[in-house]
C-alpha cells in the first residue's frame, strides 16, 4: 500500500516541469531510457552504458581503483573542513593542530581520518597499480591510461609529501628539509627548483605557505583533472581489463543493461 | 584550400610556393600566442621567486681568539655551526650534514661529528669518515672585527685548510 503510495509521488515528481527541465528523456523502463541516464548526466556519461557483469566481481579488480577514489573523496571532504580552522602561518599552524586535537568538537576525528584516509590512498593506489600490471591491463589499448595513471601516483605522492610539512612539527619540518634537499641534487636546476619550492633559502613560513598552496589547490585540480580522463579512458579504451584467461577468451556477447 | 578569385585584377592569383595572406595571418597569430604563452612563463617564475627574505642573519659574533685553543670544538645550534680551535689558527665550518641537511652533533667522547639522521661521521676538518654523506662538512669565512673578535659567516664558503692565525 504504502509502497504503491510511494510509485504515485514518484511518478507525480517526474511529471512537475522543474524535473522535466532536468531530465528530458522518458521514464519508462526501456533500455534507450536507461542509456539516456548515463548519457545525458555530466557525472555519470564518463561511465559505459553497458558493463560486463564479470566485470564488477570484486576478484576482478579487488576494486582497488574504487577505493582510491573513495579516499580520494574522503580526503577532499575532511582537508575542507580542517581548512577552516588552520592557518598555514608560523607559529599558528602548529597551535591550529592542536586546537583540532584537543579543543575542536570532533576535530581529531576529522584529522585521524584525513591522515589515514591519504595512507590509505597511497596504498591502495599502489596496489592498483600491481593488480593492473599483472593483469597486463597495461598494454595496448590502455597504453595511454597507464600513463595517465602513472602521473596520478604521482600527484598523490606530492600530496602526501606537500601535507606532511602543514602541521609544522619536528617531524614535517626535517622531512620537508630532507626532501628538499633531495630536489637540490638535481643536476643544474637543484638549486633553483628548491628556491622556488621553499621561497628562500631555508624550510621557513615561506615554504609553509607555498606547500599550503600547492596541497589545497594546485594539486588537488591537477588530480581531479587526471582522476575524470583516466576514468573517462576505461570506457574509451573498452572497459576494465581483468584476469588475462577472461580477456584472451572467447568474446562474450554484452550483458543486459 | 585557396579561395576562388571574385576578380582577378584585386586578387592577383598565388604563385605556387608563395604564402597566402591566410597562412602569413596564421603565421604571425600562432607566433603571438608563443610569445604571450613565453612571456606568461617567465612572468610567473619571475612572480614566485622573492626578492626580499626575512631570513635569520648569516653573520654572528663567536666571541675572542683565546677562547679556542688547540683541541677546542663549539657548537653553535642556533647557527648551524662549528668553531674549531684547530692546528695553527681558528676555522669555522658548517653543522649541516652534506647528505641531507640533518644538523650534525660534535660528540666529544669519540671527537668526532655524527649526523643522527642517517649516521653519517666526519672528523674534526670536517672530512667524511663514514656515509652516507660523500662530500666534507664546508668550511666558513671567519674574520675578526675592529675589537678583535671572532665573526662567522655562514654564508661565505672558503677552501678548506684556510685557518684564521690566532
Amino acid at each position: 500500500m504504502s509502497a504503491h503510495l510511494e510509485v504515485v509521488l514518484l511518478d507525480r515528481l517526474r511529471a512537475t516541469a522543474l524535473w522535466r527541465s532536468i531530465v528530458r528523456h522518458g521514464t519508462e523502463g526501456t533500455n534507450r531510457n536507461r542509456s539516456l541516464v548515463i548519457f545525458e548526466n555530466l557525472f555519470l556519461h564518463v561511465h559505459p552504458v553497458k558493463v560486463r557483469e564479470k566485470t564488477l566481481r570484486f576478484t576482478h579488480t579487488f576494486w582497488l581503483g574504487g577505493v582510491t577514489l573513495v579516499a580520494t573523496f574522503v580526503l577532499i571532504v575532511t582537508g575542507i573542513l580542517l581548512m577552516f580552522y588552520y592557518h598555514p602561518s608560523v607559529p599558528q599552524a602548529y597551535r591550529d593542530m592542536k586546537e583540532l586535537a584537543f579543543v575542536v568538537d570532533d576535530g581529531l576525528f576529522l584529522r585521524n581520518l584525513h591522515r589515514w584516509a591519504a595512507h590509505l590512498m597511497v596504498l591502495s593506489a599502489m596496489l592498483h597499480m600491481l593488480r593492473v600490471f599483472y593483469h597486463r591491463a597495461y598494454r595496448p589499448p590502455r597504453q595511454f591510461n597507464w600513463v595517465v595513471g602513472v602521473c596520478l601516483l604521482l600527484v598523490t605522492l606530492l600530496l602526501s609529501y606537500t601535507g606532511y610539512l602543514l602541521p609544522w612539527d619536528q617531524l614535517a619540518f626535517w622531512g620537508v628539509s630532507v626532501g628538499t634537499n633531495m630536489a637540490r641534487e638535481a643536476p643544474v636546476v637543484g638549486e633553483k627548483i628548491r628556491f622556488l619550492l621553499l621561497g628562500g633559502n631555508v624550510v621557513s613560513e615561506n615554504a609553509l605557505l607555498r606547500f599550503y598552496v600547492l596541497h589545497c589547490v594546485l594539486l588537488p585540480v591537477v588530480l581531479l583533472l587526471f582522476v575524470a580522463v583516466h576514468i573517462w579512458r576505461i570506457r574509451k579504451d573498452g572497459g576494465v581489463q581483468g584476469p588475462l584467461e577472461e580477456a584472451e577468451g572467447v568474446a562474450e556477447p554484452e550483458t543486459g543493461p | 584550400m585557396p579561395d576562388p578569385p571574385e576578380d582577378a585584377s584585386k586578387n592577383p592569383p598565388v604563385a605556387a610556393g608563395e604564402p597566402t595572406r591566410r597562412d602569413v595571418l596564421t603565421r604571425i597569430g600562432v607566433g603571438a600566442c608563443a610569445v604571450a604563452a613565453t612571456g606568461s612563463g617567465v612572468v610567473t617564475l619571475d612572480f614566485l621567486n622573492p626578492k626580499v627574505l626575512f631570513e635569520p642573519r648569516t653573520t654572528f659574533r663567536a666571541g675572542s681568539p683565546l677562547d679556542y685553543p688547540e683541541g677546542t670544538v663549539r657548537f653553535d645550534r642556533e647557527r648551524r655551526a662549528y668553531v674549531v680551535g684547530g692546528n695553527g689558527g681558528i676555522f669555522a665550518m658548517s653543522a649541516v650534514c652534506t647528505h641531507l641537511g640533518c644538523i650534525t652533533r660534535y660528540v666529544s667522547d669519540e671527537g668526532a661529528i655524527a649526523c643522527p639522521c642517517h649516521g653519517s661521521r666526519f672528523d674534526l676538518e670536517g672530512n667524511v669518515t663514514h656515509g652516507p654523506a660523500s662530500r666534507p662538512l664546508p668550511w666558513l669565512e671567519v674574520k675578526l672585527d675592529e675589537a678583535g673578535n671572532l665573526v662567522v659567516d655562514t654564508s661565505v664558503i672558503i677552501p678548506r685548510g684556510k685557518v684564521l692565525k690566532a
